[in-house]
Order: C-alpha cells, then structure tokens, then sequence
C-alpha cells in the first residue's frame, strides 16, 4: 500500500516534469528528437488541438491573495491511443503541431515499456537543452549586474 | 474516452440547427449525424444534444453515468445528483416525473428544464396527434417505449403554461421536440 503510494507519487512527479519539459519544446525541436526512436504508436484526436485564452493568476500582498496577471495565448490537445490510454498537452503559444505532438508523447510515456526509451531519447535531451538555453540567458544578464557595495563603503 | 465532435464549430452548428427546427416544428423529426461515436449510454442524437446546449453554466443530471466522463471532459458541464436541480436531464429507461423537474417561474419561464428522453422508436405516423403553436393543422407522431403516462404529464405540464418542462425525444440519430406549448392526444 506504502509502496504503491509511494509509486504513484513518483509516476506523477515523472509526468508533471515531462509534460513541462514538452510544454516548452517546439515541434521542430521534438520532431528531430523523435527521429532516433521508434515510431508513436497511431492516435486518434479526443479533443483540438484548439487554441484559447487562460486567465493567469498570481499570488501578491503578505496573505498571498491571488490576483489576475493578464491572459494568455494557450494551445490544448487531448489524444486516445489504442490501448485507451490518453494524453493531454497544455502549451503556451499557438502551436498546434508542438500540442498534438506533446499530447501524443504524453500517451506514449505511460506505457512502461516505452517510457524509459523515450524519455532517455527525447526528454532528457530536450530538458538539457532548456536548462543551457535558460543558464546561457541568466549569464548574459548576470555580466550586466551592478553591484553597489561601494555605496556603504564611500560613508 | 471516447471523441466528441470531429469538427467542433461545424457539427455544433447543425446540431444546434437540428434541435431549433425541432422546437420550432414540434413533432417533426429531425436527424443528426455526429459525433461519429457516441458514448456509452447516450444515442448519437442525445449526445450531439449534450455537446451543443451544455457548458460550464448549465447542470446537467444523467440517469446512466457511464457517459459521465465524458460528458465532463467535451461539455465541462457540472453533473448534478438530483434531477430537479438540472437545466438538462438525459433519461431513458425510467424518466424522472416531468412535474419533479425545474418548471421556472411566472418572470422567468426560460429557468425550466429540458427532458431530453431516449425512447424506443419515432416514426412520423399515426400514435399521438400533436396540435398547439408551430402546427398548423395537427402533426402525428408514434413513439415507441415512452411511459404510458406521458401523455398525462405532458397535458398537466401544460397546463401552467408559461412555467413547465420541454420535452425532447431521441431514438439514435433522430429527435423531435415537444415544446411546453404543445397539445398531446392520443389518436
């Protein structure tokens, strides 16, 4: 019971990483990942892919009161496959291709055995590739950073 | 999980179409052609019903809950327990009592229920001879499978006009309205 808990947790903590590594991946980036694996198994569409606006919220004050930061474009897709496993993908932007293609890896990735190949050949590359694009920008601005210790020593 | 509409705009649009001209011409039959697969427990017609008219603001009670995923999932309408808070009832085999259901009020008629009910068989031959706004002269409907008091609750139903229930029958691809306006006699 511990332990089925326990692996539950971790299959949900698997998946909310990599529907969120998917999430921030273009089509083109996930496609050219995808050619070094098998192919996805076929699907068929439940829901869009559709394009809408969500309302994105954020916590202000001492309380933490939630207020509405502003909308944004998002992308949605739900697919079935065969086996009735189903996949959903949430992605900002407007990008139907990186949606359905997300949702699709999404499925795919429940199944046991195909999970370790995918995520070893798609996600973790793609998660790679994020992590230095995201250092890359933080050292460009890190170069511009002024600091002013000067001022409490010049008193 | 089964798909919902294959093109959401068109097909909710003729549907949409199908259940006006349905209401506006009670007893006529009205055919409709999607979802290409409904879900466990509800007619394609039913079901294209529940796709066009529900969303979020709209409570929606089903008598069989094997659709009930989906009905969350495509409509994201919330599912009541109790008929009488539903803005749509889906039912079958055993309806709730047309008088059980939101009736509106004197102001506000429109805050009524719609049964939407799936019967047996819709032949547009002699059974009930519908009279009342939207006929001209009279219109003949058989309807196979519908309980045998249905008659007498929809004269009763009628009966405090403007408040009460509008009836739609489904039977797969085909529906026809019986609005609350419209007489039901049997011959």
């Amino acid at each position: 019971m511990i332990a089925s808990l326990h692996d539950a947790a971790h299959d949900l903590g698997l998946r909310r990483r990599w529907m969120a590594v998917l999430a921030r991946a273009g089509a083109e980036e996930i496609r050219t990942r995808l050619a070094d694996v098998p192919p996805l198994p076929a699907h068929q569409r439940l829901r869009g892919p559709e394009t809408g606006l969500v309302m994105a919220r954020g916590r202000q004050g001492g309380d933490g009161a939630p207020f509405n930061l502003g909308e944004m474009t998002v992308t949605r897709c739900s697919v079935r496959l065969a086996d009735g496993t189903v996949g959903h993908a949430y992605v900002a932007g407007r990008d139907a291709a990186q949606a359905e293609l997300a949702a699709l890896l999404d499925a795919a990735l429940q199944d046991p055995a195909r999970r370790e190949a995918l995520l070893a050949a798609v996600v973790e590359p793609l998660a790679a590739a994020q992590a230095a694009r995201r250092a890359t920008i933080a050292a460009k601005a890190a170069a511009t950073r002024v600091d002013f210790f000067t001022m409490a020593t010049m008193r | 999980m089964i798909p919902g509409f294959a093109d959401p705009v068109l097909d909710a649009q003729a549907s949409f179409r199908a259940a006006l001209d349905a209401m506006a011409r009670p007893g006529r039959i009205q055919r409709i052609a999607a979802p290409a697969e409904p879900p466990p427990g509800l007619g394609r017609a039913a079901a294209a019903l529940l796709l066009t008219l529900a969303d979020a603001d709209t409570p929606v009670w089903l008598e069989d809950m094997a659709a009930a995923d989906w009905a969350r999932f495509h409509a994201g309408c919330p599912l009541v327990a109790a008929p009488e808070d539903a803005a749509f009832v889906f039912a079958a085999e055993a309806p709730p009592a047309l008088a059980g259901l939101a009736q509106g009020s004197e102001e506000e008629p429109h805050r009524s229920a719609t049964l939407v009910l799936e019967v047996a068989g819709l032949e547009a031959a002699a059974g009930w001879r519908l009279t009342g706004p939207g006929i001209e002269h009279s219109h003949a409907l058989r309807v196979a499978g519908a309980p045998a008091d249905l008659p007498a609750q929809l004269a009763a139903n009628r009966a405090h006009f403007p408040r009460g229930v509008d009836l739609v029958l489904t039977c797969g691809d085909l529906l026809a309205a019986l609005p609350r306006t419209t007489r039901v006699e049997a011959g």
